[in-house]
């Protein structure tokens, strides 16, 4: 790779010991993809759930802070794994809020803003058309480069604290033009409707595209769907297909029209109902039992928290029901009774969290929880290797369902 | 002996025991990493252990975890000893530095699920990019 002389001082050590791993980790990362150099980026965002990054993992972070390492750019976080102010009735253990209290000092020390959240494109600061950025959350990934036409790999934990120290990244994959053009086209003829249709839709793109390098571009749509959608879309896409982009014509930026983003030659594959239903039919049927109804992946938005919050009136669930929002949400959604009418209802807010990457295998575990229903395409796609049943219903059904103790 | 030329890789040039499927991977989808097991009921490698195999899949799916769970599973040394991609995905390679496991991808040869059998004794040098067959 061709390294400016700051990269070369980095890398030989003269600027310190964090920024010599840093800047190594990058060229071992970009000389594996043919990355000729590096770009600046302007934020990163770090995914440092403690379930993810161990005891090992933790010792690194408290390890490279005790260095002196210091980041150069804006740095956020990934939903954490422990919501600190509710944790021992799920099921989890000191020692994995223990975790999570070093992780946090961790990062605090090296000047990592916590935002512990996996929606900072509606929440925090959101990039902008061409912005080369280092972000981690395949959700925050794909959102930002296809609906706010950002420039980011998915970036692991490892790579988003190396672009934070550096303040770049190797130049390969998405911060390249030539892989940015639609590689598979597909067609719809009926707009999705709930937030869990749409997730359906994402889930069925990415599991045809498959790859990380294949980039689904998507006919049909007629009006601009919402944040929220594109949301469901986007991370459902991202989790069945490893997918970091998609452009919808007419609406994402790149994609004016179809030969803007390349994709005029490709053969067209239509989505069918069919489609949509057999991969809908994988989770849940009605009058499968539930054991926890859970809303999060991505964390929900003030918008959903007022949707979910309006469906709960006069509600009395007979089983848990778990809600993750970010902690910018939180207050917002406090002030305005949203949180109180969900628990009063018998949900319980989490801020901060997301529940897949909450130790959901233990929790499942200590709680008895096998049957899980959820809304999120995302969530479902995960948890079944975690030891879960998971199934899909839309928001409302998700709520009825947990008055019932069934899958209505 | 037969070898398979591929894309420069990452970490120390390794020998082991080839775990093959024609799918998919991702340590948070797929493992019970305190067993060392895949655990996910879809998986082809469903129920099998992957501790010090070499796997050789298509391509990683899904999403960042990875990249700190090998540096996790090998600290605790219940990892596979090297993993053969036809594709890799940033996460992966990116887990890989950090973990510094031995991972190579791009194979000129063709699909790497159809010319390696699980069983089969290898060499995966990553420096090279070439992993060779040392029984057939």
């Amino acid at each position: 790779m061709n390294l400016t002389t700051e990269e070369k001082a980095m890398l030989n050590g003269d600027l310190g010991e964090p920024l010599r791993w840093a800047i190594d980790h990058q060229v071992k990362v970009g000389t594996a993809f043919d990355a000729i150099d590096m770009v600046p980026v302007s934020q990163s965002h770090m995914m440092v759930d403690p379930e993810s990054v161990g005891e090992a993992g933790v010792a690194f972070l408290e390890n490279l802070a005790n260095q002196g390492a210091r980041v150069r750019i804006p740095m956020i976080t990934d939903p954490r794994g422990v919501d600190l102010s509710y944790y021992g009735p799920l099921g989890q253990t000191e020692q994995m809020a223990d975790l999570d209290r070093r992780t946090i000092a961790a990062c605090e020390r090296m000047g990592i803003l916590m935002t512990d959240t996996c929606i900072n494109y509606q929440t925090i600061m959101p990039p902008v058309f061409g912005d080369h950025v280092a972000f981690g959350d395949t959700g925050v990934v794909i959102y930002s480069n296809s609906v706010c036409g950002a420039r980011s790999n998915f970036e692991g934990g490892p790579s988003a604290l190396a672009a934070g120290l550096t303040g770049r990244t190797p130049r390969y994959g998405l911060h390249l033009d030539r892989h940015r053009k639609a590689t598979r086209r597909f067609s719809i003829n009926e707009m999705p409707e709930t937030l869990t249709d749409w997730g359906v839709l994402g889930a069925t793109i990415g599991k045809l595209s498959g790859s990380y390098w294949e980039v689904p571009v998507i006919e049909g749509i007629t009006t601009a769907p919402t944040s929220d959608k594109l949301k469901h879309m986007g991370a459902a896409m991202a989790s069945f297909g490893s997918t970091p982009l998609f452009h919808l014509t007419g609406v994402t930026p790149e994609a004016g029209s179809i030969a803007c983003v390349g994709g005029e030659k490709l053969a067209i594959e239509t989505i069918t109902p069919y489609d949509l239903l057999k991969t809908r039919s994988n989770y849940g049927s009605p009058g499968d039992p539930v054991d926890v109804v859970v809303f999060a992946a991505p964390q929900l938005s003030l918008i959903e928290m007022s949707d979910l919050a309006a469906l709960c009136v006069n509600k009395n669930f007979t089983v848990p029901v778990i809600v993750c929002t970010s902690p910018q949400v939180y207050p917002d959604a406090t002030r305005m009774k949203l949180v109180s009418t969900m628990e009063e209802a018998g949900a319980k807010v989490l801020q901060g969290t997301c529940f897949y990457n909450q130790y959901a295998r233990e929790i499942g575990e200590a709680n008895g929880w096998t049957h899980l229903l959820s809304n999120s395409a995302k969530i479902v796609n995960i948890l079944g290797g975690y030891g879960y049943k998971p199934a899909l219903a839309s928001m409302e059904h998700c709520i009825d369902s947990a008055v019932a103790g069934e899958i209505i | 002996m037969t070898t398979f030329k591929c894309h420069v890789g990452i970490g120390p040039t390794v020998t082991g025991e080839a775990l093959v499927a024609d799918d998919n991977f991702s340590a948070r989808y797929d493992l019970d990493r305190k067993k060392g097991l895949f655990s996910r009921p879809q998986h082809k490698l469903y129920g099998k252990s992957y501790k010090d195999k070499i796997l050789v899949l298509n391509t990683a799916k899904g999403g960042v975890a990875t990249a700190w769970m090998l540096y996790e599973m090998k600290s605790r040394a219940i990892v596979p000893r090297a993993i053969l991609f036809n594709q890799a995905n940033t996460i992966l390679m990116q887990g890989a530095a950090l973990a510094d496991l031995t991972m190579c991808d791009q194979f000129v040869d063709g699909d790497i699920t159809t010319l390696i059998s699980t069983g089969q004794q290898l060499e995966v040098n990553p420096v090279k990019g070439i992993v060779t067959l040392l029984q057939n």
